[in-house]
This record gives structure tokens, sequence and C-alpha cells, in this order.
């Protein structure tokens, strides 16, 4: 055969392909701009099924890759609020069937998952993430599917979503009580050291506002990215600086790098002490160094004395697979899952806008292990004592502070002057 | 001119199995998959993209190109910065504000404003890279691990870079929420599913590509060049321009398996561009088999449905069945599971005959037909 032929044939094929191409594009829905399609608004119907006496729930934590020693730990708990739930009667009386599913520590995945478990599972909501990374992963396809998300861990706040639910703490709740908790203490110079992501970068923007309202001195800023444990340069760097206080927005095994630096570089507890936002009872003993004097900020501590944390201790410890220390992330998403189940019953309805409606016009609460939260209906945080925790040779924490009441969740600040309007309307518009 | 058997395909039965996949991705999957799993073909679309170019510069040019992210990753983040522009209009776009709610948009963000230039810069942001980078190592003979390493290293830089500057491109967290595809409603299942058909049209484009390559004098040359360097030297060939083309284009796809990448899966973020993406995308080419047509696409695309499928039911296992099946093939098939059919017929002919000089020959006899 001759080789114009052979081109020929090929030309054809690539027009072909061409032609095909431009029937797809004459044949494709709404354009920017149009009313019916609005971004956010046009998501498929549900195909959430209630009708039987179960209700399935998606489970999205990640069992894999560098996040899995935390978040094994969230579902877990989950795991164990669903036994709790089904062994009382279940949500409106169904049970709940639950899809575990892997986040494997990659953001992309967390988005896959989470269109997943919406569409092809049809759960009703869906409870996990850890880093805020994952969050802002799913938080897109959440809205875009309408379905709900419970994120169970402290953040950076600076966010609200009609279709998310956060039962961590926002800014306001811990990184403050901390600051505030400092300046009591008569610090006047503090380094901060963080993890290179959104988190620590946010947190740490924060931070740096309210403490000049202080009169505390920022005299360092360190950022060594997520899985990077070598802490050697910049440790050296806070040595130097001869801070007060470090304040430590470190996430994960990083920090195990962080203290060992610490404490090679001949810093103490008693003169440079750590405050931690990330380091709790799960955490203090693998550290592979003793930890003992230095601080940690959270809502829950196991030390807490309420009327229902040590049932909620011996539980966990009996449970299968668990670790056996309770902690701040791991409550939060045990209230998650008993939050979720308070806002059904009061609306009624497993049905996403329903439960939107009956936060807003109905007072939920629940009984948790950090004492009585009260949901905020319009901002889907909820209220939470601060407390400060020293860690003891045990591995426990003294709590040498408490807030003299709940306090009330404020993602963006509102309610303090310090923080500059302008910033906050910049973000509120861009969050659109 | 009369040829003797070989064990490869004949040209028109590879232009009619690119047809028949054709049809496939574009007519009946469609049809026939829910909007979940059609988006999820469109990722694996995506990477087998990014495969053929693999398979085209590994496979047949011998050159192991394992920092394929960075072209990924050019083509990936043109489309991101795009459509993050898209989507935040007039204001700075919002993770920025999270970080530094002052500063102006940085300078290299402002012309991805423009559809035009970023279309432009997915095509020849990985044409440029690929050519500075190619011309500099293959006319300095740099190959085998050498250049493997450096690829390598350079995927890593990349991701290091983008995880560290995370207020000029998301960092970690990636770049994400994007509402509009120059001007579609990314939401629309309609929109969806032009995206994805784009996606598996254009991975039928550079099938045909390289079908058309392997076929051509230069598929003969590069071939020639992975056997015999050398020779092809002494023939008066530059074998440094012949691995630069096929550098250049395989890099190109990678590009556009990126920049499509973006609107299918709705995020981008430095893991999926770093040493281990880079690395998955060979190993769904090597399991294929590197050396033919359809090998890298569809083993880019059943790596991509392992992970969503298996990892979901099995999450912990998955990655040991990935590498076991990896080991297997390394060790029984080394030029993939698509070889396994002419192997098991050699066998049937001549069972002393070790396989590989007759893939070589194979595909030397399908260049030259």
């Amino acid at each position: 055969m001759s080789s114009t032929s052979k081109r020929m044939r090929a030309l054809v094929a690539t027009g072909a392909i061409g032609t095909t191409m431009a029937l797809v594009l004459a044949g494709c829905g709404a354009r920017a701009g149009d009313d019916t399609a609005g971004a956010g608004s046009s998501a498929a119907a549900s195909c959430v099924d209630t009708s039987g006496d179960t209700v399935k729930l998606g489970f999205l934590n990640s069992l894999t890759g560098g996040m899995a020693i935390s978040e094994k730990t969230v579902s877990n708990v989950l795991h164990m609020a669903t036994d709790e739930i089904n062994a009382d009667g279940g949500i409106l009386g169904k049970k709940i069937e639950y899809v575990q599913e892997d986040g494997a520590t990659d953001w992309p995945t967390f988005a896959e998952k989470t269109e997943k478990l919406l569409t092809q599972d049809c759960v009703a909501a869906i409870f996990g993430g850890w880093t805020s990374s994952s969050r802002k992963a799913v938080k897109p396809v959440v809205e875009k599917f309408n379905g709900l998300f419970f994120y169970p861990v402290q953040y950076e706040g600076l966010e609200s979503s009609p279709n998310i639910y956060y039962t961590g703490a926002t800014t306001n709740q811990q990184i403050i009580p901390a600051m505030d908790f400092l300046a009591a203490k008569g610090v006047k110079t503090l380094f901060l050291a963080g993890s290179d992501y959104v988190f620590p970068r946010t947190a740490n923007a924060i931070i740096k506002l309210y403490a000049a309202n202080l009169g505390i001195k920022i005299v360092g800023e360190e950022y060594v990215p997520l899985d990077k444990d070598d802490w050697t340069s910049q440790v050296a760097k806070i040595a130097a600086a001869k801070p007060d206080f470090i304040f430590n927005t470190i996430n994960g095994s990083s920090n195990v790098g962080f203290i060992k630096a610490y404490y090679d570089a001949g810093l103490t507890p008693a003169k440079t002490p750590i405050i931690s936002v990330s380091i709790a009872e799960e955490e203090a003993p693998a550290m592979g160094h003793e930890v003992t004097g230095h601080y940690a900020s959270w809502n829950y501590f196991q030390s807490l004395k309420t009327d229902t944390n040590p049932e909620f201790i011996k539980n966990w410890k009996a449970y299968p697979n668990s670790s056996g220390v309770t902690s701040d992330p791991m409550e939060a998403a045990y209230i998650s899952l008993y939050l979720y189940k308070a806002l059904v019953e009061a609306a009624g309805s497993f049905d996403v806008n329903a439960v939107n409606a009956a936060a807003k016009s109905k007072t939920i609460t629940f009984d948790a292990p950090e004492g009585k939260v009260t949901l905020d209906g319009e901002n889907h945080h909820i209220s939470k004592p601060g407390h400060i925790g020293r860690i003891n040779a045990d591995n426990q924490f003294d709590i040498v502070w408490a807030s003299d009441k709940f306090i009330e969740p404020d993602p963006y600040l509102e309610g303090y002057d310090w923080f500059p309007a302008d910033i906050r309307k910049q973000l509120t518009d861009a969050a659109g | 001119m009369t040829k003797p058997r070989t064990t490869g395909l004949k040209p028109w039965i590879s232009l009619s199995g690119i047809g028949v996949f054709a049809v496939l991705l574009l007519a009946v999957a469609p049809l026939v998959l829910t909007d979940h799993w059609l988006n999820n073909l469109g990722k694996y679309c995506c990477w087998a993209i990014a495969a053929v170019g693999i398979g085209l510069a590994w496979g047949r040019g011998g050159m192991l190109v394992m920092g394929q992210g960075v072209f990924f990753a050019l083509g990936a983040y043109s489309m991101a910065m795009h459509l993050t522009l898209e989507t935040a209009g007039d204001r700075i776009p919002g993770f920025m504000v999270l970080y530094d709610p002052l500063a102006p948009l940085p300078m290299f963000w402002e012309p991805f404003r423009s559809a035009g230039f970023t279309l432009l810069a997915i095509v020849l942001l990985p044409v440029v890279v690929a050519g500075a980078l190619g011309y500099a190592l293959f006319k300095r003979r740099v190959k085998g691990a050498y250049f493997a390493i450096l690829t390598q290293a350079l995927a890593v830089a990349l991701a290091v870079l983008i995880s560290s500057t995370i207020r000029e491109t998301g960092g970690d967290t990636g770049l994400s929420d994007f509402k509009y595809f120059f001007g579609f409603v990314l939401n629309d299942p309609a929109n969806r599913q032009m995206v994805y058909l784009i996606a598996a049209a254009l991975l039928i484009v550079c099938l045909l590509a390289v079908w058309q390559f392997y076929r051509s004098r230069f598929g003969e040359l590069l071939v020639a060049t992975r056997d015999a360097e050398e020779r092809v030297r002494f023939l008066g060939y530059d074998p440094a321009n012949i691995k630069l083309v096929a550098f250049i284009v395989s890099a190109l796809m990678a590009s556009i398996g990126g920049a499509l990448f973006v609107p299918i899966v709705g995020i981008i973020t430095p893991a999926e561009i770093g040493a281990a993406a880079s690395i998955f995308m060979i190993a769904g080419v090597a399991l294929g088999g590197r050396a033919s047509l359809f090998g890298p696409a569809l083993g880019a695309m059943a790596v991509g449905w392992g992970q969503s499928s298996l990892g979901s039911t099995w999450p912990d296992g998955w990655t040991y069945v990935l590498g076991l099946l990896f080991i297997v093939v390394i060790l029984f098939l080394p030029n993939g599971l698509s070889s396994l059919p002419a192997r098991l017929a050699a066998a049937r002919r001549k069972p002393d005959v070790p396989p590989t000089p007759a893939i070589a020959a194979a595909e030397l006899e399908e260049a030259r037909s």
C-alpha cells in the first residue's frame, strides 16, 4: 500500500476526532452567567434513600499515608459512636450503616471519595478529614452536591459553608485563649514555629495581629514542610532569639524532629517552654523524648472532670483497636456523630436543607465529654470551653488554665476589634 | 514486497484498535457509566495521555523519564491558575488573601487571566522547558540512570518549590474550588461530560500521533537509537536530535494530561506531580508494556482504576498488590502485559528463543511497514 493512502487514513481519523469534539462542544451545558445553573446551585437531586430501616453515613479518613496515625483514631471513634447510637435505637429509629473510605493523605483523593460517597453510595452525611487541606478539597464537592460534611479538628477559622459543620475549635476557642494565657503569664517575646501549610500560616497571621495588640513581641517565625523532620537550623535560630515562649503549630510527625532539635540545642521547658496546638495525649508519648513541662491549648483533655468524661474514657479503653487514651480531635469526632443525630431528630428528617433549617431555628445541644456544647446554627460551629494543659510525667495534661465560660464560636473574629475589618471583608468576599 | 510474519500487529489492526478504543471511550462509556465513574475515567484518560508520551520516550526512545510530573505540573498549574482567576473574577484569589491580605496578585499570575495565553502556555511551556533541558542533556550524551535521576530530581525540586510558596501557588493545599471552565459552569453535569469527552478525544489523538510516529522513519530511527545509539551516530544521524524530539513530544503530552486533570479532578496539589506521582505514571506504563502502542495508555488506566476501586475496598493492601504485580511483570514479562500474547505465540513456535529480540524486531518491522 502506498504511504500517501496511509497518511490520508490518519488524516481522516484525526478529522473524525475533530468533528466529534466540535459536536461535544456544541452539546454542552450552562455557561457562566446563566441563571438556571449558578455555581453551587446546580446540584443534582439527592439519591439518599432513608425509606428502609437504616441510614447510610460515610466516614472519610486517611487510613494510609502520613496522616493515618492520627486519622485512624478518628475513624475508630466514629465506629464506636456508631455502635453506641445503634445500640440505643439509631437515628430517628434507623440504624446507622456506614461506608468507610480512605482519604490516603492525598487531597484529590479526598475530593474523589467525597463525590463517590455522595453520588455512588448515597450517604446522608460524611464525617472525617483532619488537615485543613483535606477539608478545603472536600468543601467544593459537598457544596456542589449539597451534601453534609462534619469536620472534627481544630482549624484556622475564617471559613463557613452551609454544607460543613465544624466540631473542632476555631481560632477564638484555641489560639486566642492560648495567647490570653501567655499574656497573663507575662510573656514578652514569642517565637512561632509551624508546618508549612494553610493552618499554621493562617494561625500565625492571626497570632501576629493579636500579639501586637497584647504587647507581645514576635521574635521569629519559621516553617518546615509537613513531611520534613529536620528542624536543626530553625531551632538554632530559636536558641539565638531566646524567646520567653515558643508557639508551636507544627502538625504530625514533624513534631518529633522539632522536639529532638529543641533538646539537642540545649533548650529546656524551664527557660523556653513550648505551647502547642497539635500535641495531645495521643502524640505526647510518641515524641521520643521527655516532653514534661510543656503546654498545649485544647478544649478537651482526658484529665477533664465532667459528668460524661469518665464513661467516655472507659468505653474508649474497652473499644477494640483503641489507643487507650482520649484526646481532643477524637472527642470532637465523637461529638460530630451525636450532633448529627441531634440535628436530624430536631429536623425530623435526613434532608440536608431540613437539617440546616433546624440548626438555625432550634437550639441543638449535646452533653459531650468536654461539657454541654451548643451549636451555632448560623456559622455551624459549636461552643467550647478553652483549656490550657501542662504535660505531666504520665504524658497526661494538668489543667493550668480554663476559660470562665464556654466560648462562643467566632470563625471570622467579628467580636475582636484588633482583627482588621478590611481583611475580614476581603476574606468573606473571596469566600464568595 | 513480502514481509515475514512477525509478532507485531499490522498497522491496520492497530488503527482499528484505536477506532474501537475511540468508540468505547467516546460513545459507549458516556452511555453506560454514572457521572462519578465517567469523571474517574476522565482522570485515568489524563494519566493515560501522559503515559502515551512516556511510552514514546521510554519504550521506544529508551529514555527513562522519571520526572514527567514536571511537565504534568506545567499544564496543570497553567490551567489551575486560569480557572482560579476565572472563578475569582476581579478579586484576588481567596487563598492568597488568607496568607497576606494586602499584597497584590503575583506578577506571573497576571497573563493567565487570558484564556488564549493559558492554552498557549499549556502547549509551549513544556516544549520550551523540555527542549532546553533535553538539548543540554542529550548533546552532552547524558543517558541511562543519570538521565533518570536528573529528571526525578527535577520533579522533587518542583514539588518542594510549590509546597514552599504557599501564597503564590497554594502550597501543599494546592489549587481547587474552580467554578468555571472557559466560560462554562463546571458544576453542570453536561459540562463535566464535555470535559471528559475532550480528555478522551485527546487521548485518541495522542494514540493516533504515536501510531503515526511509530510507523514513520522517525519511529525507526528512535528504536534504532534506543538499541544502538553509536551505530546510529556512525550512520550520520545525530541521536541527540532524535531523542530531543521524542522527549519534547512526551513532555507536551504530559502537559496536556495535566491541564485536563485540573477541571476533571477539581484540585491540583504538589503530591500529584512529585516523585511518587511521577513513578506512579511510570508504573502503569511498565505494567501495560512500555514499547507497545496501547500498553502505556491501558496500563495507566488500569492502575488508576485499581487505585480508585481496590484502594476503596482494601486501602492497606492495594499498594502491595500493585507492588507485587510490578515485580511479577518485571521478572517474567519485561515488555509488559501487552507482550503476553506475543510471548505465548513465540513460546509455541520456538520455545528456546528469548522473547525480547522478537519484540524489538516486531517494533522495527512495524516501523518499517
